[in-house]
């Protein structure tokens, strides 16, 4: 235990060595939380479900005399009939146009049924098992993203089912890793419409560069998805800075058709709503590459490449929480937790022998025990040190003595009654142990509350503070109650005054 | 050495007193109430480092009015050098915030600076902060009842939590009555309070029950007082020894655990007072005896 507890004093470069993490809040660093805003893959999923019932009666033969889409209801009108036959489709756990989950003992859709209109609405599950589908996807990319970063040991973790925590040490400028989660980075190339009136196929859209409006073909000739890579380029001819990219073969192929058949129109490049630049189109693209140039500086080129590179997010991410501690906080932070941690202890054993002496001595050196024994576990345990988990120590330190106090006092009361030492210790420490452990179990119960409701560096109080009430009972009762024997057994037959 | 202090006459006035004091506490907390950090009440929070002798605080103030923050607070926080500016943001999604906020900000001062901490936090988020808070506290009053109930006889649990909400409404209504900010670590603190009151009182009270099972002839009143004597170096040695190491933390701990120790230093110093003067008289007032006791027993 001693060896291991040392282990982060000393030692300090060997890495096979287990040693306490530091927390964000000592080493420095950023903690963002990302929340996914589900709502337009909702839609989305809606959308190709209600293209699906379509499919789905149209192979069955059944006939709808009406079906749409009302915000997040899906109506659908039949002859009556039908209904009880669509009714029973959709109820079956066999179907495939209403799925059905057996572990949560529910269908994708729940139906209501109002004479002969259904109206179809996602259930809980069906909603649940679409974010938790969506936040898998973006956990990815934003893995990707900040990988591409290059920060140190990042951690990325899942919270709930739209949202993600992003750990990232070190990090005192987390700027560059929020602009770049913050883009969806939805990419798609469109041709510019031949018509120049608005219709349903078509949508107007900005040049970023100039704020002129082009008026595009909403059918997406290639998107995110075809592209194998991308990266930032200088350009020889014009001196441009460009992201030159791969087509996957799919891609290519559909690139190369597109380009042929739509000599002399604009191309427009699409990313998250805006137009980055329209080319013309003058040649056939056949080799399955091609750059982007739209008055990119080489970071902002930089940067588009690697969010094509890392694909697009399925929805876009809301910075929801951030906490960004500089390193030199950290560690003012480090040095004021430490010297009033050694300040206290200080404080505390000087007290304990002023009142006790000789079982203050026994008292303090239980102390010392426990708190090598706390820092070990923690160390073994892997646990996160934060300024209120030091906290936590310093207050363990405090409340620590408190069951030796009870031991000793007890065993006072029991010296003036009993003539026999051996006898009256015995008694004194059978006799304190239950209130020993009421008093301290009502503590762990807190701690434990408070580790389940408390959120970053308060959690690292709550271990502390529990690991430290475990390791006080342990030292307690194994190790001051041993050298209190010893010392009862060396003066068996003097009188023992505790004071 | 048998103490012997008459900690039993003092029970009504005392309890007058407690009552008087919970009652301001209420009356703060629903008048005046809490002063939310950003951790419940949303917002940014900045701390800056000025690296000059003795920096303006009002030339950062005024520096800062020019950006169109909307209503900003700006204290000092601990040395002189460092400050702490807040201000309510709903939207966290800029990405360039804090960079141009930074750039702003060094067209203003003409001395070196440096941001040593930024925290946002959405709306979303500080309303969800808040309500694990309140719930935390909940639960682990609820927790203390149950395990107190269970462990004690019905009169016990009662006693020890009212000596439980008299401690964390009173360090709440200090907080309040003084300003002082309310963020997670107070939570924590609160929570801790609630865990140091209870260890307190069951000590005494674990007393109070071996004595009426070993005395039938002491009546309760004479007989917690009896309890509280006999307990009493327990009590005084575990609180000195504990406000030790708080007031280490309140002194070198830093600026960021200021609030926390503080919060614990009320909390300790409440719940060794309630332990033996809201506890006990309740006691008294259920007219516990030995029966009590020995019902539980059998």
């Amino acid at each position: 235990m001693v060896m291991v507890s040392s282990s982060n004093f000393l030692d300090l470069d060997l890495d096979k060595q287990k040693k306490i993490k530091l927390g964000l809040d000592l080493q420095g660093g950023s903690y963002l939380l990302l929340e996914l805003d589900n709502e337009p893959v909702i839609k989305q999923k809606l959308q190709s479900k209600l293209l699906e019932i379509k499919d789905y009666f149209k192979k069955n033969k059944i006939k709808i005399l009406s079906l749409k889409l009302d915000d997040k209801l899906i109506k659908l009108k039949v002859s009556k009939d039908d209904v009880e036959k669509i009714s029973e489709i959709f109820s079956d756990k066999e179907s495939t146009i209403n799925p059905y989950y057996f572990q949560y003992k529910a269908h994708q859709l729940d139906v209501k049924i109002n004479g002969d209109v259904f109206n179809f609405e996602l259930s809980k599950y069906g909603i649940i098992l679409i974010k938790n589908a969506s936040l898998d996807q973006a956990i990815e990319i934003v893995r990707k993203r900040v990988d591409e970063v290059g920060t140190n040991e990042p951690n990325i973790l899942k919270r709930g089912n739209d949202r993600i925590l992003l750990e990232l040490p070190g990090l005192d400028n987390p700027d560059r890793i929020k602009s770049l989660l913050g883009k969806t980075a939805d990419l798609a190339f469109r041709l510019e419409s031949k018509s120049s009136n608005e219709s349903f196929g078509t949508e107007k859209l900005k040049l970023i560069e100039t704020g002129e409006e082009l008026l595009l073909s909403k059918r997406v000739i290639i998107s995110g998805d075809n592209l194998v890579d991308a990266s930032p380029r200088m350009d020889s001819l014009n001196n441009q800075t460009v992201v030159s990219f791969t087509l996957d073969r799919v891609g290519s192929k559909r690139f190369a058709q597109a380009t042929k058949r739509n000599i002399g129109t604009r191309l427009a490049i699409v990313l998250d709503g805006e137009i980055i630049s329209a080319p013309v189109i003058r040649d056939v693209i056949a080799g399955g590459s091609g750059q982007i140039s739209g008055g990119f500086t080489f970071q902002s080129a930089t940067d588009l490449a690697l969010l094509l590179r890392s694909g697009a997010l399925p929805a876009p991410l809301n910075i929801i929480e951030e906490r960004t501690v500089g390193p030199d906080l950290g560690q003012d932070s480090i040095n004021a937790g430490i010297l009033s941690l050694i300040i206290g202890f200080l404080l505390v054993i000087g007290f304990m022998t002023l009142k006790y002496r000789i079982f203050g001595i026994i008292a303090n050196f239980t102390l010392i025990i426990n708190l090598i024994l706390l820092i070990s576990i923690l160390t073994l345990l892997e646990a996160t040190l934060t300024l209120p988990g030091i906290a936590g120590i310093i207050l363990t330190v405090g409340m620590a003595v408190d069951a030796n106090v009870l031991i000793f006092e007890r065993i006072k009361e029991e010296t003036s009654k009993e003539k026999n030492n051996l006898i009256a210790f015995d008694n004194g420490y059978s006799k304190s142990k239950i209130t020993i452990l009421d008093a301290n179990i009502t503590t762990i119960i807190a701690a434990i509350i408070l580790f389940i409701f408390g959120s970053g560096p308060v959690k690292g109080f709550s271990i502390t503070l529990c690991v430290g009430i475990l390791t006080t009972l342990f030292s307690v009762f194994f190790i001051a109650r041993l050298l209190t024997s010893i010392y009862v057994k060396i003066n068996k037959n003097k009188e023992i005054i505790i004071k | 050495m048998k103490k012997d202090y008459k900690f039993n006459q003092y029970y009504k006035s005392l309890n007058v007193f407690s009552i008087a004091l919970i009652l301001l506490s209420l009356i703060f907390l629903i008048f005046k109430g809490l002063n939310y950090g950003v951790d419940f009440k949303g917002g940014t929070l900045i701390e800056i480092r000025v690296e000059t002798e003795k920096p303006d605080i009002e030339v950062l103030r005024s520096s800062f009015n020019k950006m169109n923050l909307g209503k900003i607070s700006i204290k000092n926080f601990g040395s002189d050098n460092d400050f702490v500016v807040k201000f309510k943001r709903d939207e966290l999604n800029d990405p360039e915030f804090i960079e141009n906020l930074q750039r702003n900000l060094s067209q203003e001062l003409t001395q070196d600076f440096s941001f040593r901490r930024v925290e946002n936090v959405g709306p979303k988020v500080s309303s969800e902060l808040l309500k694990a808070g309140v719930t935390a506290i909940c639960l682990s009053l609820m927790a203390m009842l149950i395990y107190i109930w269970i462990r004690f006889e019905w009169q016990f649990s009662v006693g020890a939590i009212a000596a439980l909400f008299h401690d964390v409404i009173i360090t709440l209504g200090i907080f309040s009555a003084l300003s002082l900010e309310i963020n997670l670590s107070i939570v924590a603190a609160v929570l801790t309070i609630v865990g140091y009151s209870m260890n307190d009182t069951v000590v005494i009270y674990d007393r109070v029950r071996e004595n009426l099972k070993k005395y039938s002839d002491i009546k309760i009143f004479d007989l917690t007082n009896l309890s509280i004597n006999e307990t009493l170096s327990r009590t005084i040695i575990t609180s000195s020894t504990t406000l030790l190491a708080l007031l280490s933390i309140f002194l070198f701990g830093g600026e960021i655990l200021k609030g926390f120790s503080l919060a614990m230093i009320l909390g300790v110093i409440l719940g060794t007072y309630s332990s033996i003067f809201i506890a006990n008289p309740l006691l008294v007032f259920f007219k516990v005896s030995q029966k009590t006791v020995l019902k539980e027993d059998n």
